[in-house]
């Protein structure tokens, strides 16, 4: 058997899983796993400069892929500068195992130099966590590390591997493990077979139904099935922030995002609706609104793999534990088999009352000869990409816009941090989807706020040549702040102001990169163009837009999921 | 409501705390814990009693138990027929042998043993509900002074033929 270096067999179980790409920044703690990877020629690593960025690219990536992704980081700062990342990877189901170095395993406990108990610090935000205390662990560590972080409900994974159990001189065989069964750790796929009719019974049954699809449709890669499903018997579908894509967003039977900044549409259909079937959405509070007033004429239906997320905030009538995509494969099945038809005249009857809330044209916004609409530039963007670019975001008024106007065609196209809301995600978003995708235009949206959270990141573009638009809807304040401040504070904007927002176009320059800014409206399209046609720069294109434009529609807090302010003068009667 | 689960996962290093801290993170109330190996050196056995508001925390925190990847199995005992043991080991002062004759009689009544004396101090195990432990612990305190009391906090197990194996 192969005689390898605790080191090694790092870099080798990593090769052996597959992995050809790995973000990472060295240090002290693991620079014999470093040593390994520059001896190595099947893994590709990015140095980041900060460890967060590491974590958002490997998170992206897999977002866009579907694939693991994977971060190593020394001990101490390097592990807990990720800590934000593993918090947005967890918090949207992402699969990620973050290697972390640790101090030699006869100084931990002692504050050695470096010294974090990551174990201990990551706990609330993993899925699992491992730490070898032998080199021998390491390859069935990394296995079960993999095999957990990709499965089930996906999350991210953190290995914490000591100096010691790294030395390069201590060889020891490695096999790296074919297969792995866990007794604590059986997730359940296919959903039970009396469940998939009672579902069956009750969608076709329903006069107004609405299919609700999240971010796990995505992650079960189930589009094919909730397409098939949503045309077979007509449904309206609606999708979550981290379901778009999910269903095509120009479908005509797509009725926009639900919630706090859905459609007038969606979220009066989800009022209304006497079935609400969800496919892998979770009934999060920036759905729901208050959950005492939700939907009260809807018999709720769920499919969640995972069990926690089912009659967590909203109580299910119908819970199916399963992948999305096995569950409504197998209710598509069903309805073949039986020849199963709902009833088109109420179903039609229902979509004409949705078509009168989609009459109401809720996204429609006055334009100004003054300022840029942050609305135009996303249609803007739709149009020069024909809808066909990833598109990241960051967290803000930004990332709602483009959320509200790019239609997304398919699924991982819209890559954005929704559960933890993590500004600074989007420009290392946008680098991970560029090395998984260089043949695709990658675009990252962001805010004059967001982007300085990891603009250092800039840096890593040039070393690595990545090649990605940055679109910055700049309205030199904390937007999504303000507007609230705005709406609810009585208009003091306490610490909403960026008084001092750097030159974006010199500080692009500064990193070799192209820089465009945009003050006129007719200037957004050529500079988009441009853009997109430089395909091997980094252009960051600043677009000064309107500041005093706010997002709407916006649910009004406690009401109901159809109370919703319309425009700044408009809400809806509560 | 009081409620007892009694969760069945791997023994390993970490498991613990991932227990503890799921409880902690989630705003859930632990009112005793108790946890060890078991014949399977590989397993081992908690007893959490905890006071929920009603039935849907108490299937969450069920459900979010089981999510842990080291928990093999989870149920819950009070609903159905089990029995509840806690530990108590009291230390008393006895001064003048009246004393210690009533703590004697105090602690045959409860069945409770001494298990060890020196010139002043007795020190006595008791097993049982959490009640009688409490009532125990009241009479002995009129006869003679408590120096230290330890409390096991519940281990609990179903009746008949049910079993949490893995």
């Amino acid at each position: 058997m192969e005689m390898l270096s605790g080191a090694e067999m790092v870099v080798r179980s990593l090769q052996d899983e597959g992995i050809e790409h790995i973000f990472g920044y060295p240090g002290g703690s693991v620079l014999d796993i470093y040593d390994a990877i520059f001896q190595s020629d099947k893994i590709e690593h990015y140095l980041v400069r900060h460890e967060q960025a590491a974590v958002h690219m490997a998170d992206a990536y897999s977002r866009a892929t579907g694939k693991v992704g994977c971060v190593l980081v020394t001990a101490g700062p390097g592990a807990t500068n990720c800590i934000t990342g593993i918090a947005t990877a967890y918090m949207d189901s992402i699969p990620l195992v973050v290697l972390s170095g640790q101090v030699p395993t006869f100084w931990i406990g002692d504050d050695a130099f470096q010294e974090t108990d990551m174990i201990g610090v990551s706990r609330p935000i993993v899925k699992h966590s491992f730490s070898c205390r032998t080199a021998e662990e390491i390859p069935m560590a990394i296995k079960k590390a993999f095999y957990i972080a990709s499965t089930g409900r996906p999350g991210p994974v953190v290995i914490e591997l000591p100096k010691d159990v790294q030395n390069p001189l201590n060889k020891f065989p490695y096999e790296y493990p074919e297969n792995i069964s866990l007794r604590s750790y059986n997730p359940t796929l296919s959903g039970h077979k009396g469940q998939i009719k009672r579902a069956v019974a009750a969608l076709v049954n329903a006069r107004k139904p609405v299919l609700y699809v999240g971010g796990g449709a995505i992650i079960a890669n189930a589009s094919k099935q909730v397409l098939e499903l949503a045309e077979k018997l007509n449904l309206p579908v609606t999708n979550t922030l981290m379901g778009l894509g999910a269903f095509p967003g120009e479908h005509k039977q797509f009725i926009g995002m639900l919630g706090m900044h859905g459609t007038y549409e969606a979220n009066n259909s989800m009022h209304n609706a006497d079935l609400i079937f969800s496919c892998g959405a979770r009934f999060d509070d920036r759905v729901t609104n208050n959950v005492d007033k939700f939907c009260p004429n809807a018999k709720i239906m769920h499919i969640d793999i995972d069990p926690t997320s089912i009659s967590k905030n909203i109580h299910a009538d119908l819970p199916i534990v399963g992948s999305v995509e096995v569950v409504l494969q197998q209710m598509l099945d069903l309805i073949e088999e039986t020849q199963a038809t709902n009833d088109s005249e109420s179903i039609n009857a229902w979509w004409d009352q949705i078509n009168e809330w989609r009459a109401k044209d809720c996204l429609a916004y006055k334009t100004s000869d003054t300022h840029i609409k942050p609305q135009q530039v996303i249609q803007c963007l739709y149009k020069v990409t024909k809808g066909d670019a990833i598109v990241t975001s960051d967290v803000g008024q930004h990332q709602m816009v483009a959320a509200q106007y790019y239609p997304f065609k398919e699924p991982r196209q819209w890559i954005n941090s929704g559960g933890a809301g993590t500004m600074g995600f989007g420009l290392p978003a946008a680098m991970g989807c560029k090395i998984a995708f260089p043949d695709r235009p990658v675009v990252c949206v962001t805010g004059d706020g967001s982007i300085q959270m990891n603009i250092q990141e800039l840096s890593t573009c040039m070393q690595y040549n990545i090649p990605l638009v940055i679109l910055l809807l700049n309205n030199r304040s904390l937007g999504m702040v303000k507007q609230w401040q705005k709406m609810f504070y009585g208009g003091r904007q306490s610490h909403s102001y960026m008084d001092s927002v750097p030159d974006f176009v010199k500080l692009s320059e500064a990193y070799n990169h192209i820089g465009i800014k945009v003050d006129k409206i007719e200037e957004l399209e050529p500079a988009l163009i441009r853009a997109f046609e430089l395909k091997d720069r980094v252009v960051f294109i600043d677009v000064a837009i309107d500041p005093e434009e706010h997002v709407y529609p916006m649910q009004i807090k406690s009401g109901s999921m159809e109370d919703m302010y319309l425009s700044k003068t408009e809400k809806t009667d509560a | 409501m009081r409620r007892i689960i009694a969760v069945l996962l791997e023994n390993e290093s970490g498991a613990l705390s991932r227990v503890v801290g799921l409880f902690s993170q989630r705003a859930y109330n632990i009112e005793s814990l108790t946890v060890s190996p078991t014949n399977d050196k590989t397993l081992s056995r908690m007893t959490i009693t905890t006071d929920v508001v009603n039935h849907a925390e108490l299937e969450q925190m069920m459900k979010q138990l089981h999510k842990l990847v080291d928990v093999l199995r989870v149920t819950e005992l009070t609903q159905s027929a089990h029995v509840e043991r806690e530990l108590l080991l009291v230390k008393v002062r006895t001064v003048g042998s009246e004393a210690r004759e009533e703590v004697k009689r105090t602690c045959d009544i409860y069945r409770g043993q001494i298990v060890d004396i020196t010139q002043n101090l007795y020190t006595i195990q008791l097993t049982g509900v959490g009640s009688k432990l409490d009532a125990f612990v009241a009479t002995i305190s009129d006869a003679s002074e408590i120096v230290e009391v330890v409390r096991s906090g519940v281990c609990g197990i179903a009746r008949g033929d049910k079993a949490l194996r893995g």
